[in-house]
């Protein structure tokens, strides 16, 4: 075992150091559109010297890479460190593009992936409906052809869609084969979002989160989308939503964000003056085995993927021990801060920022928490999923004819 | 950067894994739990016969992420004999100038040492003992020879694979190899905790395991008991409890290998975070697997019992998880 990167990452590091501290950050009066248009200067040269959009071909305005994980790692954790702007984030990097790369025409490709890696295009998510959530195959919005053909007419709704206030384009599963079993019934379809037929509207969350930065719900009411903005066949919808991105996807990002929340516990129970606390300090050091034992096998399945081994069904744990971990905190959080949490947090769940905030925006997190047991795959089903593709476990009877 | 095991290292797991199969089946555990005896010179020989004695030696090229990774797998098979003495006396006498004549014959282990933890009465496998180590973090780690000052008393042991005495060491009996300053005393006294953890990562693995092979078989109501999801929720909740708890123990090995400074840390955390993880998962794997696992025919019970022993031998968890959070500075 060595947890070192080597030298070759290390001579790299100094690369990227050299390179940051002659770009970044941008002159200390630039604001605005200056600024805006700095941090698009500072993307293009970064991804020139090949550090950002590692898996995108260079024809798209990707640098077109090979896989090296250790590279992306020391690249993520310069630009971190001089809190340096990566790539743009969300949807759109994670899902569309990955799925065009793999399932899209020449045209959508031309059309889509460099407006989308310079934040010009916002993807939101059209997976989720009210009747859908676990059981995703049993998406009912319809999508239905135009007379001449040209067009999908969609009429129905979706739900949970990260920056859904921001986004002007969505991809979407929709039911285009009624009688087909279902998940032969689904076209992967990409749709403008800004027309008559879309109208969105922010969720409200029990965070109490709302407004431009939370979910929203879409309601389709005879949208429109061409046929050419359809990815993949008619009716292969669901297996073009299986597409994921696997380049380089290990890191070793979310052990450092787990480690820095359990850093703040620690904090907390100092703030509060129960640091001195046996009981508090065996719940601390029981929650810090579990947030260890997360970070070391992060270390292990991303020294498995520099090797380019399987690290086995660690991997397909990872997001249930995250779920539980936050779980036990956000129970630690809840005794520490006692009668503060009597007290709503400034700018509850919200983001940006929120003025000087005391023990109570714990708050935040002791509820939150709980979106990670919901948000992509319930708990529920990552525990069927490590029960069943971990452990080989037969599937459940009701869901035995599906796929 | 490596975080995963080498070739190497998965065949020693093979190799002690095999010879373990081969000396150690699960009649044999059976009929060395009905008997006397707490040493098994056979399955023992066996395994140092493969050179396990001699991973701590200075110059094997293996450190304790090796030793380890034997523990696990003795734990996994429950097998007999005071592995972890041995490795650790073969650390402790290796590095002192007093015990130099001891290290052969307990490499290849004619010799037989075992681990008594300071403070308490109870010792593994102390009636096949030749040597006892007394690893005291207060006191420093003595050698002392079975009949020198050592006084032993047979008990009914609970854990049947590894059966304790009750022993009593006269003051001053045998040599002090460390004083309580020196460095090697704490160094012994981790490598201790850990390769516990390890014993206790193999005991839950195993249990884990027999516990889902046995979903697999068993049916009722028409189906393999595996397909309900109550209990493969419970199975998929025994791998998230036992398998990210890997590389816990890992680290704190590669810690200790490479004397970090979190060392002792690491490994209080190990030791304290994996044995209660053996104990719940063995508890789980008793109820996940209905009557038969509460037979004693069946043999779950070896493994339970000896999660008992790994959570309270050396310490246990809450008193290791105090250290760790004095160790922190909070």
């Amino acid at each position: 075992m060595d947890l070192s990167y080597g030298e070759a990452a290390e001579a790299f590091r100094a690369e990227v150091r050299a390179f940051l501290a002659l770009h970044w950050p941008p002159p200390s009066d630039a604001r605005g559109a200056d600024l805006k248009q700095y941090i698009r200067t500072f993307r293009a040269l970064a991804t020139d010297q090949g550090y950002l959009y590692r898996a995108i071909p260079k024809c798209y305005g990707g640098s077109q890479q090979p896989v090296d994980v250790v590279r992306a790692q020391v690249i993520r954790e310069e630009f971190v460190r001089a809190r340096a702007p990566m790539e743009v984030g969300g949807n759109g990097m994670n899902m569309t593009v990955p799925t065009l790369l793999e399932k899209g025409s020449d045209a959508q490709k031309e059309l889509f992936i460099r407006a989308t890696l310079d934040g010009d295009y916002i993807w939101g998510q059209g997976y989720s409906e009210p009747g859908a959530g676990s059981d995703l195959a049993s998406v009912r919005t319809r999508g239905e052809l135009s007379a001449d053909g040209d067009k999908w007419i969609i009429n129905g709704q979706k739900i949970w869609t990260s920056q859904g206030m921001q986004a002007t384009h969505m991809f979407m599963l929709v039911r285009t084969e009624p009688d087909a079993p279902k998940h032969d019934g689904i076209t992967y379809l990409l749709i403008d979002l800004n027309q008559p037929g879309v109208t969105r509207r922010p969720i409200r969350q029990m965070t109490g989160e709302e407004g431009d930065h939370t979910f929203c719900e879409f309601f389709f009411d005879n949208a429109e989308t061409p046929v050419s903005w359809q990815v993949g066949e008619r009716g292969q919808g669901w297996h073009v939503s299986r597409t994921t991105l696997k380049h380089e996807r290990a890191s070793i990002g979310g052990a450092e964000g787990l480690g820095k929340q359990f850093a703040k516990l620690v904090e907390l129970a100092k703030e509060v003056g129960r640091i001195d606390d046996p009981i508090v300090r065996d719940r601390l050091t029981q929650i810090e085995g579990s947030v260890l034992s997360h970070r070391y096998s992060s270390y292990r399945i991303f020294s498995c993927a520099a090797a380019g081994e399987d690290p086995g069904p660690v991997a397909l744990m990872m997001k249930l021990l995250l779920t539980e971990i936050g779980h036990e905190m956000a129970l630690l959080a809840q005794e520490l801060i006692g009668e503060h949490g009597f007290v709503e947090p400034a700018g509850a769940g919200g983001r940006g920022n929120r003025g000087p905030r005391g023990p109570e925006k714990w708050l935040d997190q002791i509820m939150g928490s709980l979106g990670n047991s919901i948000a992509g795959g319930a708990s529920n089903i990552q525990r069927n999923i490590i029960g069943e593709r971990g452990l080989g476990l037969p599937r459940d009877l009701a869901m035995n004819g599906e796929r | 950067m490596h975080f995963h095991l080498t070739e190497e290292q998965a065949a020693i797991q093979d190799a002690v894994r095999g010879t373990l199969a081969d000396t150690w089946p699960i009649e044999r555990l059976h009929a060395f739990a009905d008997g006397d005896a707490d040493f098994d010179r056979d399955s023992w020989q066996a395994l140092m016969t493969l050179g396990l004695g001699g991973i701590l030696l200075p110059d094997s090229g293996m450190g304790l992420l090796e030793a380890a990774l034997v523990c696990e797998v003795a734990g996994e098979a429950a097998a007999a004999g005071p592995l972890i003495g041995q490795l650790l006396a073969v650390a402790a006498a290796s590095a002192s100038d007093k015990a130099g004549s001891h290290v052969d014959a307990l490499v290849n282990g004619e010799r037989v040492a075992t681990v008594v933890h300071g403070g308490s009465a109870f010792v593994p496998c102390a009636r096949a003992a030749d040597l006892f180590l007394i690893v005291d973090r207060d006191a420093g780690v003595r050698l002392v020879p079975a009949g020198e000052g050592v006084t032993i008393e047979a008990v009914k042991a609970s854990d049947r694979s590894r059966p304790v005495s009750k022993v009593e060491i006269a003051d001053g009996a045998g040599d002090t190899l460390f004083a309580a300053d020196d460095p090697m005393t704490a160094r012994l006294a981790d490598a201790a905790l850990v390769l516990v953890a390890a014993d206790a990562l193999g005991g839950a693995q195993k249990v884990a395991a027999m516990s889902v092979a046995y979903a697999k078989e068993r049916e009722q109501f028409g189906q393999p008991i595996g397909r309900f999801q109550a209990l493969k929720h419970q199975l998929a909740h025994m791998a998230l409890d036992v398998e990210p708890a890997r590389a816990l123990v890992w680290y704190a090995a590669y810690a200790w290998d490479v004397a970090l400074p979190d060392t002792p840390r690491a490994a209080a955390m190990a030791k304290a975070h994996l044995c209660d993880i053996y104990v719940r998962t063995a508890r789980a794997a008793v109820a996940a697997h209905g009557g038969i696992g509460y037979t004693w025919e069946y043999g779950l019970h070896y493994w339970f019992r000896r999660a008992m022993f790994d959570r309270a031998w050396l310490g246990s968890p809450a008193e290791h998880r105090a250290r760790a959070a004095t160790l922190a500075g909070w």
